[in-house]
């Protein structure tokens, strides 16, 4: 009787997550994907072939890997500070990290348009370079990596950086050797995820990119535009082009992160 | 290598950790420090390795002033009680770190890593990952990453403290036969006498920071030099306001010449030894650690009256 419940329960469990999943996202996402094809596999391919599409999508991609890249660097440094060290206010920074979560990405792109565009108090204007969108999408995927690592970070055993200490190890080896190796797993992880939310952006770049075609149009803005010209079809194809990238990232990302663990198995 | 210890304090925030704490350590010498946890132990160790820099004192090692040198130029292997494995790394990998780090050759080290192996019987194991080892092999693994360098002096803190007991006994007969096989100074940290009696040649009493008391495991335990330390490296009980050890106490069923009179509570047998527990004539109760044997022949029971005998010096503190 018990067991038949459990079994019961097991299905209903699983049959509400996929439901769940289903209205959610999977459906939505299928949608896309037909609207994507509904002119046939010829006009899908011309739509994404475009020159202004093929130019959004790189202007995403470049942009989105320079600034994973830069984040997994500075997002493990602040999280070795804020671990690490004591400092005044350290709760507070703590906090301030992430803000580019809770914060509405319009306001991101406000944010840095008043201090980094044509009225800068600083005299740096980046607004409608290229160089603005690596700024806002540092930004925006700033939390990722420091918040992967520093759980791990925390749990890290002291001892085994001072077991290599006594065995001769300096600083810069220790660091090299025994911390980075057992931080890679959530580096990566972290990373992934602010590369897949950098590909999709775009309330933050609507405002400080200028949005021109070929020059500082990431894809999202791209596909926005083609929205309101009324081509359906050619923005879900972008769309699908953008899901299709973002999901082969994860799943590398996912395949990297769980081969640096394998030896936890 | 020698060490010696010269006036070390050391103080976290307001708790004493060690309180002008002198100490030699013969070459070649197996050393216990030993004490309840709190009474300094560990950071002793600890300021030895340069894990943990003295407020005051001096540290030398082999008579060289090693106070000011961080841990990587001290020469020192040190044991965690958790291991401290690098758990991204193979065991053979984790005991040719040290190695590597001193830039040695690929066959040097590889020989050296497979003797070391076998020393500690790990061969086999070498390219397991420690969370694929038990914790008595583990520990033996980070005893052997310790000795691959040839350590001047082997530091262990609380080695056995996280193993069961039956490995744990093991791994203390092993490590007095390593320690006789490889004659490095070794100085280790445990709470626990027996272990402390059983391996070291020399003990040293540490109780709120300061050193009670150093000496043979004999010597503790026969001329402890305070209350403290006769009731820490061994069972004591009271006879006529004098403390004295439960089997220097003899059980008689005649009285006789300075005998006191007691009556038995309670006989609990474990195994060869039997511990009687009794209420003296003014009330107080005291126990006898007698054998089997004994409670046979003299056909002891529950309830029954017997007189008590001081059969040896009591011990003077």
């Amino acid at each position: 009787m018990s067991r038949a419940f459990g079994i019961s329960g097991d299905v209903l469990g699983r049959g509400v997550a996929m439901t769940y999943l289903s209205i959610v996202a999977l459906i939505p996402l299928a949608a896309v994907l037909l609207e994507s094809v509904d002119g046939g596999l010829d006009t899908f391919w011309s739509a994404v072939t475009t020159e202004q599409a093929v130019a959004s999508l790189k202007i995403t991609l470049i942009a989105s890997l320079i600034v994973v890249l830069v984040n997994a660097v500075f997002g493990t440094l602040i999280a070795w500070v804020l671990v690490r060290d004591e400092f005044p206010g350290k709760n507070i920074v703590n906090s301030l990290i992430d803000l580019p979560f809770a914060l509405p990405t319009i306001v991101a792109g406000l944010t840095l348009l008043l201090f980094y565009g044509p009225d800068s108090p600083v005299g740096i204007n980046l607004a409608f370079t290229r160089a603005s969108i690596v700024l806002a999408l540092l930004f925006v995927t700033l939390p990722f990596v420091v918040r992967a690592v520093q759980p791990v970070l925390l749990e890290l055993d002291r001892e085994m950086e001072q077991a290599a200490e006594s065995l001769g190890a300096g600083k810069a080896t220790v660091f090299r050797r025994i911390v980075l190796p057992n931080l890679t797993p959530a580096i990566i992880a972290g990373a992934g995820l602010a590369f897949a939310r950098a590909v999709g952006e775009f309330g933050s770049l609507v405002l400080i990119t200028g949005n021109i075609p070929f020059k500082t149009q990431a894809a999202s803005v791209f596909i926005f535009s083609q929205v309101e010209s009324d081509n359906p079809i050619g923005a879900a194809a972008v769309s699908v082009v953008l899901l299709l990238v973002a999901l082969v990232v994860l799943l590398i990302f996912g395949w990297f992160s769980k081969r640096a663990l394998r030896h936890e198995e | 290598m020698s060490i010696v210890v010269e006036s070390v304090s050391k103080r976290f925030g307001d708790f004493v950790a060690l309180n002008d704490v002198s100490l030699n350590v013969r070459d070649g010498s197996l050393t216990a420090l030993l004490g309840p946890s709190g009474g300094g132990k560990s950071t002793l160790l600890r300021v030895i390795a340069g894990l943990e820099q003295p407020d005051s004192g001096r540290v030398l090692i082999a008579g060289e002033d090693a106070t000011a040198k961080p841990p990587q130029r001290r020469d020192v292997g040190f044991v965690f009680q958790h291991y401290a494995a690098f758990k991204h790394m193979t065991v053979a990998k984790n005991v040719a770190f040290g190695l590597s780090i001193r830039k040695r050759g690929k066959e040097e080290i590889e020989a050296r890593v497979d003797e070391l192996l076998k020393l500690v019987h790990l061969d086999g194991f070498a390219h397991r990952y420690p969370s694929q080892l038990s914790g008595g092999q583990r520990q033996r693994m980070a005893l052997a990453r310790a000795l691959a360098v040839q350590p001047r002096v082997l530091l262990l803190d609380e080695p056995f403290g996280a193993l069961d007991a039956t490995v744990r006994k093991e791994l203390r007969a092993w490590l007095r036969r390593l320690h006789d096989e490889v004659q490095v100074t070794t100085v280790f940290v445990t709470h626990d006498q027996e272990e402390a009696m059983e391996v070291a040649e020399q003990i040293v009493v540490l109780n709120h920071g300061d050193i009670e008391q150093v000496g043979t495991p004999r010597d503790l335990y026969e001329k402890p030099s305070n209350e403290f330390v006769m009731r820490f490296v061994g069972p004591v009980s009271e006879l006529s306001g004098r403390w004295i050890r439960p089997h220097d106490v003899g059980i008689l069923v005649e009285p006789t010449d300075g005998t006191s009179e007691a009556q038995i509570d309670r006989i609990v047998h474990l195994g060869f030894e039997v511990r009687v527990e009794l209420s003296l004539g003014d009330g107080d109760s005291t126990w006898v650690q007698t054998t089997r044997t004994m409670v046979e022949e003299l056909e002891l029971a529950e309830g029954q009256i017997v007189w008590l005998r001081l059969e040896a010096e009591p011990v003077s503190v």
